[in-house]
């Protein structure tokens, strides 16, 4: 693809320095030279303008031209944190240091970023000094999980990075078989479809497991995601063992005048066959004067519609949260999404937010006693059952929970009657 | 006597708001409605009246201080000194003003930044560290993304896919990229070769033992030293053995190939979340430009934008044209391999008289 000349070639994501700084002369790289074409911005670029710096970056050049050319990784693991802590680096020493010394030691250290991913230039601008001083200046912003990844450090430096960056209010994120750091979506911020708060949802959770974090000591990873609303924006069921999604248990606010507008500027078989018909619980109907009807009882909050109608449909005022426990991706038996365990909770007042830690505590102690090594809770529940692990975690079950009731008679049910007993007292009680 | 050394402030995970554009702090919990008004720009407005626009760039996720400090000086100069980072890497820059928008935009564009990855576009690609720092990868994250990016700007910049495409690979069949509406993975396809010299002084044996999935991995002698040996019979060339035992090198430069699964869907936007599902492997990990994955990928999403309709996700079409379409429409073949026969997945087998035709 054609680039065009850069207007000004010295403030350009293309430009390279001409003066080298770095003593080391640089490897041959013909290989990822042909990543710097092209229209996308270039991270080889990026890499070599670091290079032009200092000479752990001209040996990393070299150890990943290296890569591409034998089509191999040469990364090992190892032991590196900081004083006080087990977890949070991810150590990496080079297979082939005999040939790229410069970047023997390359360890990157997680560094939680602030909720909601936000920062000022200025708060940018200093994790970036303060990264350079100590490290190779390279940062990804960010790793999946959703740290700030300060990638390429010696040993000795990643305690005088993190003593800098711990004193202007940074700490370290997780590894290992730990909490790890958490995500929540823009939400409140700057979303109007948002059911909750967030930040204080994301902070009140990660911060109140800060030990779990640091110190590595459960069966395996444990992450909290948090999404204002059913669209999910931080993959939160996929990807998180305890995911937490605001939404709404009245009925969907309506802007019946929009709803109007909208119709006569889209049309109305768009609005049938992109609103109405896509609705998965057929809860929409247009009516003949070009409003809106919703079966609010029927509606499972997906957000299509709301989607599509930006001004005239919103989420409904009594809202709330979805806590669904248990996704992960394919190791060991195969994916999971979350479990809905709790339908629905409302999250206003101080008592909420405690009963939301407790709710996580039973649920981390649980599966720290009964989950086997390297077994994230939702691999746990597929092998214990659900029931079993709401007993464990004292929450009743829901026909929420549930795609179907069981299609199998193999189950023993001599305690039925009790247990319908039990309920209705629990209910009445 | 040595120094005390100091000890960790932890203080978790920071206050988000300390860095918010002021008018998200003023009517934070308080918008009532979005639209979009060019590819690339968001513009929310609050009850209060105040209104916000977000322009989200794509970035090489990989940032220095030159980047950091171009990028900044513009959103110094241009928008008003806040910004947010996406889940897929991209910066968003918010102003107060609709008249900063236009300038913005062009100022980062004459920087080599695109503007786009809204609505219905091909967003940025969510993606791993590969060969750059990771200790197991089959290939490489950066140089992949930066490959499909490039094939990809005009989607990126434009929207005018059915709807958005979140894009996603992974240098391991951990997939660390996630679930996607295509994802492209690593998948090995021969078993571990092991360096029966360091099993025993590396890897914790009962616990690699216990990692197989498949149970095809145990415990032997191998030339008078302890190590392990693995079940060629019964290996299903995963690579969980890898991490928790460097010595049994799942990677191979031929072997170790690349699969392409559409249909992933986090969001419950009319149907619910969806897991990616396999249509092609046996594809060569071809650095630096990964021309054969690419061109797949790029025939996957040609199809899918002119069969899908408005709203539908990759997934979503697929459902509603049946497998059996999408393989004829995208030319791909389809193979005993894409039957699932891991436990649980009967349920993906047709119990109908369900034929399209």
């Amino acid at each position: 693809m054609a680039q065009s000349q850069p207007k000004d070639p010295e403030r350009h994501a293309s430009y390279l320095p001409t003066e080298k700084r770095s003593t080391k002369p640089f490897h041959p790289t013909p290989m990822l030279d042909q990543l710097e074409t092209g229209p996308w911005p270039s991270f080889v670029t990026g890499l070599k303008r670091l290079a032009h710096n200092n000479n752990m970056m001209v040996d990393l050049l070299g150890q990943l031209e290296h890569s591409y050319k034998t089509r191999l990784g040469y990364w090992k693991g190892g032991t590196v944190s900081v004083f006080g802590y087990g977890g949070g680096i991810i150590p990496r020493f080079s297979e082939v240091a005999d040939k790229f010394p410069e970047s023997k030691e390359f360890h990157t250290l997680r560094v939680q970023p602030p909720a909601g991913n936000h920062y000022t230039t200025k708060i940018l601008r200093r994790l970036s000094d303060s990264w350079n001083k100590y490290g190779s200046g390279l940062i990804a912003f960010h790793g999946q999980t959703g740290n700030i990844m300060f990638i390429g450090a010696t040993t000795e430096n990643t305690q005088r990075f993190f003593d800098e960056i711990n004193e202007y209010g940074f700490d370290l994120g997780g590894a290992g078989p730990c909490v790890r750091t958490a995500q929540s979506c823009v939400g409140s911020a700057r979303c109007e479809q948002s059911n909750c708060n967030e930040h204080r949802i994301h902070r009140t959770l990660v911060n109140d497991f800060i030990d779990d974090m640091h110190r590595p000591a459960l069966p395996y990873k444990f992450k909290f995601k948090v999404s204002g609303c059913p669209n999910d924006c931080v993959n939160s069921i996929q990807r998180s063992d305890f995911a937490v999604i605001g939404t709404w248990r009245d009925d969907m606010q309506v802007d019946q005048a929009e709803v109007k507008a909208f119709v006569a500027g889209k049309g109305r078989k768009y609005v049938i066959d992109n609103v109405v018909a896509r609705c998965p619980t057929k809860a929409l109907s247009l009516n003949d004067d070009d409003t809106l009807a919703v079966d609010n009882r029927n509606c499972v909050r997906c957000m299509h519609c709301i989607n599509v109608m930006t001004r005239a449909l919103k989420p409904g005022k009594d809202k709330g949260v979805t806590i669904l426990i248990g996704g992960k991706r394919t190791l060991k038996i195969g994916d999971t999404f979350g479990t809905v365990v709790v339908p629905f909770m409302k999250l206003d007042t101080d008592a909420d937010y405690e009963k939301l830690k407790k709710l996580a505590h039973n649920v981390i102690d649980f599966w720290a006693e009964n989950g086997l090594e390297h077994e994230r809770c939702g691999e746990m529940i597929e092998r214990i059952g659900l029931v079993n692990f709401l007993e464990g975690i004292g929450l009743e079950v829901d026909p929420n929970m549930i795609v179907h009731p069981r299609t199998g008679s193999y189950v023993r049910m001599d305690g039925w009657d009790a247990e319908v007993e039990r309920l209705k007292q629990a209910k009445t009680g | 006597m040595t120094a005390q050394p100091r000890m960790p402030i932890e203080s978790g995970c920071p206050d988000g708001i300390q860095y918010m554009h002021p008018l998200m702090v003023r009517n934070f919990g308080d918008w009532k409605y979005h639209d979009r008004p060019r590819p690339g720009v968001l513009h929310h407005v609050a009850y209060s009246g105040d209104e916000i626009w977000t322009v989200r760039v794509g970035t090489q996720r990989q940032l220095g201080p030159y980047e950091i400090n171009l990028l900044c000086d513009i959103i110094d100069k241009y928008a008003d000194g806040h910004v947010r980072f996406t889940i897929r890497s991209n910066m968003e820059i918010m102003v107060d003003k609709r008249e900063k928008v236009g300038p913005l935009v062009q100022a980062l564009n004459d920087a080599g930044y695109p503007v786009g990855g809204t609505g219905n576009s091909v967003t940025m690609i969510s993606h791993t560290q590969g060969w750059l720092h990771c200790d197991i990868p089959g290939t490489d994250a950066s140089g992949v993304v930066k490959a499909l990016m490039d094939e990809l700007y005009q989607e990126f910049i434009h929207e005018d896919m059915p709807n958005r495409v979140h894009i996603t690979t992974s240098c391991c069949q951990i997939n660390c990229g996630g679930q996607g509406d295509v994802a492209i993975n690593i998948q090995h396809t021969k078993p571990p070769k092991i360096n029966h010299d360091l099993v025993a002084n590396i890897c914790e044996r009962p616990s690699v033992v216990a990692r197989c999935p498949v149970a095809a991995i145990r415990p032997a002698i191998v030339n008078g030293k302890p190590s392990l040996e693995v079940d060629e019979k019964k290996c299903i060339c995963c690579g969980a053995c890898y991490p928790p035992c460097p010595p049994m090198q799942i990677n191979d430069p031929e072997h170790s190939k690349l699969a392409i699964w559409v249909g992933g869907k986090n969001s419950n936007a009319r149907s619910k979340p969806m897991f990616h599902k396999l249509v092609a492997a046996g594809i060569p990990n071809n650095p630096p430009r990964w021309p054969e994955a690419a061109a797949i990928v790029k025939k996957i999403l040609r199809v899918y934008k002119e069969d899908a309709k408005d709203w539908e996700r990759v997934g979503d079409w697929v459902e509603r044209i049946g497998w059996p379409r999408f393989f004829e429409l995208t030319e791909l073949p389809f193979t005993k391999f894409h039957i699932d026969n891991w436990r649980g997945s009967r349920y993906t087998l047709n119990a109908s008289a369900h034929i399209r035709f």
